[in-house]
């Protein structure tokens, strides 16, 4: 549709999705006999009132936006990673494996380190399905969603047998050492004067995210590489006509995104835990999916989802804990965003296309 | 409107009876682009009306408004002399209007007279339909010369007889009224001319038949009158017999156009390209090219003549370097290598070879990049493009762009809007920019013009002269037998991946390449000896 | 900048203060849902018995991220709630980062031990439950084959297992037993439909009693064990009533009793470890007019043989966790 500006397409469009969504939401809550205006009050104010809200909101936006890159990454070279899930389990490991064996003399080249591991073991877990897309026409949907499960498998193999320190029943690694552990949101903030909860979970991978969403806009727009992924995405017959290796660019963009979502579990496994638990992508590899759909997989706009995703989840903990809505509910809701933003988009934008030529008809 | 064909017999007195096809003052516009403004036409019943414009003149919306794909913002539309409401194709179809697209709407993989109810099934079983349909059909082929093997599948037909199936899906449906969209674009010359014998019996049934070509020689020899559209307006409604090639042209461009190439005689200079016993066998395991042996001189160009689909697309390919292909290939002396293992589009580029392909939009351009990236493409490696080891230099590119644009007279030339965005020409401009400013050793063009308006195809032309005067050497592929006979130096005919041989451009004529292009070799001494 | 500073502050104030004038119990459940007719679901249950009992109010939160681990049980703390029992062994490394930060409210653990002042460490003795539920196993198994179905494969329920196996061979040293878990991520404590697959390739196998140590997944498979007409053995709650006549008993681990005892003793609850073993009616097998007519009394009498003999401390069930080993089967 040419109808719609620009402006329209990225910003007015989601927006009405959001809306919709929460609308419907509404209805729901109302169905069964809650207030939705109250519900919408403390998701709110649980998210984004309070330092303490976003402590939590901000980490799990962390979360998305590292897998919402990644899955943006992929989606520009014209590929579907739902490998973010088994990506991100592997950069766990990864980082694990770092933070475990070196004794680290201070948390800044722990955390160098960490970022390193996450990103390799997270993008080797990738390049197996990169492989064979490439060179065997495996699909990498059915390849990279089967290896999210070998992923689960292993690190379960993993923590109950190799990892686990004897006589712990939680299988679980041991905390890594003091020396590891990274500052928190509240230290960074309050070495510049700004009072932050301490107790939420929000930490220095936050800025580590951004930076990343930074250096994905660089890669995608001004260098020679990420001209090469849009291009092969367009087109692949149009990629080979200039000379572009659909396998060298298979290869590097799935390499580039499932580091990218290992490196989520900088912010989880060290920020967070600080010791490698089976359960560490949380389907935040799935969400990815919809952060990077909604964000138009441009990383500003893949910030700004993964926030909206962080205040669903912060704001349905809230919800959660203050009313009797239950948690499946909850998810209900987060699921209509999804649906609204990221599969039914086209539902809005179809109208809103038509009364734009409407509005300049009339001029 | 059926009291309308009461009105008017069949055969018509065309001067007394309302015209067939009467549009007044249709209009619509998409968003800001006035599409179609107060266009009125009548179309005698019983006749053959030509529409000429260049691309994105209106010609389509009109059909399609015609068609009920779109409906008008204002104007109506009579048929008969009664005024219908056409608010989609099935209305269309019931007001006694068919329409034959440029791009087939048949099932690939149904027989003929599947095809041909499909939509018009009478009852829940099949067979009574397919039954009458084939009587039906029988009779059709009888009266207008529409034979077609009723139980053949579709994609075993050639394109001209799958072109065939489409206007007999169209009579079956008892349209009184034909459109036909660029019918001739995929035939060769003597199914096209098939063509024009059908159209002919047609008309002689008193059936109305609107022909929309950029073919002026069609125009001249198919229709009994001609209306030209330039930028959503109809400019002209003109008798054929009154009208010339050259005054249509200008009515179309809005300026005087030059339909005939100026070259001066090509000066050949030492083998540039030289391809001996090249053979390529495609995924299914069909051998598409069946050794071909050529050459291409520096300071001349060699058209490739012939229908599309035998073999000339592979050929661009390989030598492109994004196929592979067995045999042997020198460019400049130096051998190529063809397994597609170490030498890509880059390695090709890098020996001289620019390429400018059939289809521009699949290949030639990423339709959503901007311009200025478009220019880019294909030489992102190029070191003036860089800004470091990892960074594009993209402020160079657009300055690079906007030099490129301006010389191509690219319009508009704006290095930001998206290649999707430009007019066909435009785009083609932009992909020759982009090629024939890197002063290529050798330049490889596939269907230069295809869907390229006029004024456009004049400044093509001219610059691809200018490049084989400046000493490159030029193969130029082309289904268009004019555009081969007029720009090329010497012409190969290609038949089922083979050369059927070669001619010189002024000992031979457009009958001799037509049978050279079916398969035929007049005078095949001239090839043994 | 000092405006927002003053905001952030003040809502960060109201926050943390939000209810803090009642003192009321909380209950922290883990994945895997409230209603899972089984662990949390025995949990849920002990804490309604007290609510029904002395009709004060308390609160529930169920966790859906690891994040929440200790968020949610901060956010307890915050809005009041004391004690606070918290349920899984996955939170023994929540509750030793949570606890120490506030050292007036008492946490019961429930699965784990934490060696904290202000904590309550309960365990429950599995191992010698799942011994006597594998004692009736054998001795109404006509084929020689029993099943187990696992939840996560974990030590936890490995220990499960290997109580269970114990039993089965104490009471027929032939027979054969085949072990299975559902899966290898949590994943696998909420999946009824795969359980019931398990269940249905052990029956196919000769197996004619299936014990479920699997959560809600169990379900699944006593479902199966009921339309293939063999017995089935529940878990943590007393699933007898599910199927009648086909859950030949339920292996009884009292998270209600724990529960309840914890919010019956209130904020001054005693902290250290408490284990819930046979002798102190912490684990246990369930009988009742469910089951009644499939337990015979030669069953009864054996079973509580070998109860007293581990009373008595004459008969010692090996506890997988111990070692990480199991004597009677390889997992």
């Amino acid at each position: 549709m040419e109808a719609l500006p620009k402006w329209a397409d990225a910003v007015l469009v989601p927006l009405i999705s959001i809306v919709i969504a929460f609308a419907i939401s509404a209805l729901v809550i109302l169905a069964i006999g809650e207030n939705p205006l109250e519900a919408m009050r403390l998701m709110v104010e649980g998210a984004i009132a309070s330092t303490y809200g976003w402590g939590y909101t901000l980490f799990y936006a962390t979360n998305f936006i590292f897998t919402g890159l990644a899955v943006a990454v992929a989606f520009h070279a014209g590929l579907f990673n739902i490998g973010g899930e088994g990506q991100a389990t592997l950069g766990g490991l990864g980082v694990a494996l770092v933070l475990l064996n070196v004794a680290w003399p201070h948390w800044t080249v722990a955390l160098a380190a960490a970022v390193l591991g996450a990103m390799a073991f997270g993008a080797l877990w990738a390049l197996v399905p990169a492989w064979l897309q490439a060179k065997r026409g495996s699909h990498i949907v059915i390849t990279t969603i089967m290896f999210n499960f070998i992923a689960a498998a292993l690190l379960n193999y993993l923590l109950v047998n190799v990892l686990k320190p004897a006589g712990q029943m939680d299988p679980a690694t041991a905390r890594f050492a003091a020396a590891t552990v990274v500052p928190k949101l509240a230290h960074i903030l309050g070495a510049v004067g700004i009072p932050f909860n301490p107790r939420t979970p929000a930490n220095i991978a936050l800025v580590l995210a951004l930076v990343a969403a930074f250096l994905v806009w660089i890669l995608l727009w001004h260098t020679r590489l990420g001209y090469q992924v849009r291009a092969f995405g367009k087109s692949e017959p149009a990629a080979r006509y200039a000379g572009i290796s659909p396998v060298r660019i298979t290869l590097w963009a799935m390499l580039i995104s499932g580091g990218l979502a290992g490196l989520m579990t900088v912010n989880t496994v060290m920020g967070e835990a600080q010791r490698l638990v089976m359960n560490v992508s949380e389907g935040a590899g799935f969400i990815g999916i919809a952060v990077a759909l909604m964000g138009r997989s441009h990383p500003v706009g893949v910030v700004l989802a993964a926030l909206l995703f962080g205040f669903l989840y912060q704001g349905g903990a809230e919800l959660e804990f203050w009313t009797s809505i239950t948690r499946e509910l909850i998810v209900v809701i987060q699921a209509l965003v999804i649906l609204f933003t990221g599969a039914l988009d086209e539902m809005v934008r179809a109208p809103l296309a038509r009364l734009f030529v409407a509005i300049r008809g009339r001029r | 409107m059926e009291a309308g064909r009461a009105t008017s017999g069949p055969g018509g007195r065309p001067d007394t009876a309302a015209p067939a096809i009467e549009l007044r003052g249709i209009s619509k516009a998409f968003g800001p682009v006035q599409a179609n403004r107060a266009i009125s036409v009548r179309v005698a019943r019983g006749t053959i009306h030509g529409i000429v414009g260049e691309n994105g003149a209106g010609k389509s919306t009109l059909m399609s408004i015609l068609y009920g794909f779109y409906r008008a913002d204002e104007g109506e539309i009579l048929i008969n002399g009664a005024r219908v409401a056409i608010p989609d194709s099935e209305a269309a179809i019931r007001a006694g209007i068919g329409m034959v697209f440029q791009h087939f709407k048949l099932v690939e993989n149904f027989t003929v007279l599947e095809n041909i109810i499909l939509g018009a099934e009478e009852g829940r079983l099949l067979a009574p339909s397919l039954a009458r349909a084939r009587e039906e059909l029988a009779r059709l082929a009888r009266d207008y010369e529409l034979q077609v093997e009723p139980d053949a599948v579709i994609e075993e037909l050639s394109v001209g007889h799958q072109q065939r199936v489409e206007i007999l899906k169209a009579l079956y449906r008892k349209a009184d009224i034909l459109i036909l969209d660029e019918p001739t674009g995929v035939l060769t010359p003597a199914e096209a001319d098939h063509l024009f014998r059908i159209l002919a019996n047609l008309r002689a049934e008193g059936k109305t038949i609107v022909l929309i070509t950029h073919k002026l020689r069609e125009i001249m020899a198919a229709t009994d009158s001609v209306s030209v559209m330039r930028r959503g307006e109809m400019v002209a409604t003109l008798r054929t017999a009154d009208t010339s090639p050259e005054e249509l042209a200008e009515l179309m461009v809005g300026r005087k156009v030059l339909l005939e190439v100026e070259k001066a005689p090509a000066t050949p200079g030492r083998p540039v390209l030289e391809i001996d016993d090249l053979r390529v066998t495609d995924r299914k395991g069909v051998e598409r090219l069946k050794g071909i042996s050529l050459a291409v001189r520096a300071g001349e160009i060699l058209g490739i003549a012939g229908v599309a689909g035998n073999g000339q697309s592979e050929l661009l390919e390989v030598l492109g370097g994004y196929a592979r292909g067995r045999g042997r290939v020198r460019m400049n002396g130096a051998e190529i290598d063809l397994s597609g293992r170490h030498a890509d589009g880059q390695t090709r580029r890098a020996a001289g070879i620019a390429h400018v392909p059939e289809d521009r939009q699949r290949l030639g351009l990423i339709m959503d990049f901007a311009a200025w990236e478009n220019i880019a493409f294909g030489y992102h490696h190029d070191s003036l493009y860089q800004r470091g080891a990892l960074l594009m230099d993209n402020r160079r590119i657009r300055e690079d762009a906007r030099g490129k644009l301006g010389r191509f007279d690219v319009r508009p030339p704006d290095p930001w809007l998206a290649a999707k965005r430009f007019s066909g020409g435009n785009q083609q401009k932009l992909v020759l920019a982009r090629e024939i400013e890197r002063s290529p050793d050798l330049l490889l063009v596939g269907q230069p013009t295809r869907g390229v308006d006029i004024g456009a195809i004049e400044f093509i032309h001219r610059r691809l002269i200018a490049l084989r005067d400046a000493g490159k050497a030029i193969l130029l592929v082309s289904v268009e037998l004019d555009e081969i006979l007029s720009l090329a130096d010497r012409i190969a005919v290609m038949f089922d991946g083979r050369i059927m041989g070669e001619r010189l451009p002024e000992a031979t004529d457009e009958r001799e390449l037509g049978l050279m292009m079916a398969g035929v070799v007049p005078g095949a001494e001239r090839e043994a000896g | 900048m000092t405006l927002m500073q003053s905001l952030l502050g003040a809502a960060a104030t109201v926050a943390l203060t939000a209810g803090a004038a009642l003192a009321e119990p909380g209950l922290v459940i883990d994945m895997g849902g409230k209603f899972d007719k089984s662990f949390n679901e025995a949990a849920w249950r002990g804490a309604e018995r007290w609510k029904a009992e002395t009709g004060g109010s308390y609160r529930d939160i169920e966790m859906q991220q690891e994040a929440q681990r200790e968020q949610f049980v901060r956010r307890m703390v915050d809005a009041g709630s004391n004690p606070i029992v918290v349920l899984g062994f996955q939170n023994m490394a929540t509750l030793e980062k949570v606890a120490p930060d506030y050292p007036d409210t008492r946490f019961a653990l429930i699965d784990g031990v934490v060696d904290l002042p202000n904590v309550r460490s309960i365990i429950f003795a599995e191992h010698e439950g799942s011994y006597l539920v594998g004692l009736l196993a054998a001795m109404a198994s006509k084929s020689g084959t029993v099943g187990f179905v696992g939840g996560m494969d974990v030590p936890l329920i490995r220990k499960f297992g290997c109580g269970y196996a114990q039993g089965v061979l104490a009471a027929n040293p032939n027979a054969k037993i085949i072990a299975n878990f559902t899966g290898t991520t949590p994943a696998a404590w909420a999946d009824p439909v795969k359980g019931g697959e398990i269940a249905r390739s052990q029956i196919d196998q000769g197996a004619d009693v299936v014990y479920a140590a699997a959560g809600a997944t169990g379900i699944g498979v006593l479902q199966a064990a009921a339309d293939a007409g063999v017995y089935s053995i529940g878990v943590d709650s007393n699933q007898n009533h599910l199927h009648p006549g086909s859950v030949l008993t339920s292996m009884l681990k009292r998270v209600d009793n724990a529960t309840y005892e914890v919010f019956k003793a209130g904020p001054a609850v005693e902290t250290g470890i408490v284990v819930m073993d046979l002798a102190a009616g912490g684990v246990g097998w369930a009988l009742d007019e469910n089951n009644a007519a499939l337990i015979t009394d030669a069953m009864k009498a054996k079973v509580a043989e070998a109860e007293a003999a581990i009373i008595a401390g004459t008969l010692k069930v090996h506890d997988y966790m111990s070692d990480d080993s199991c004597p009677a089967i390889t997992f």
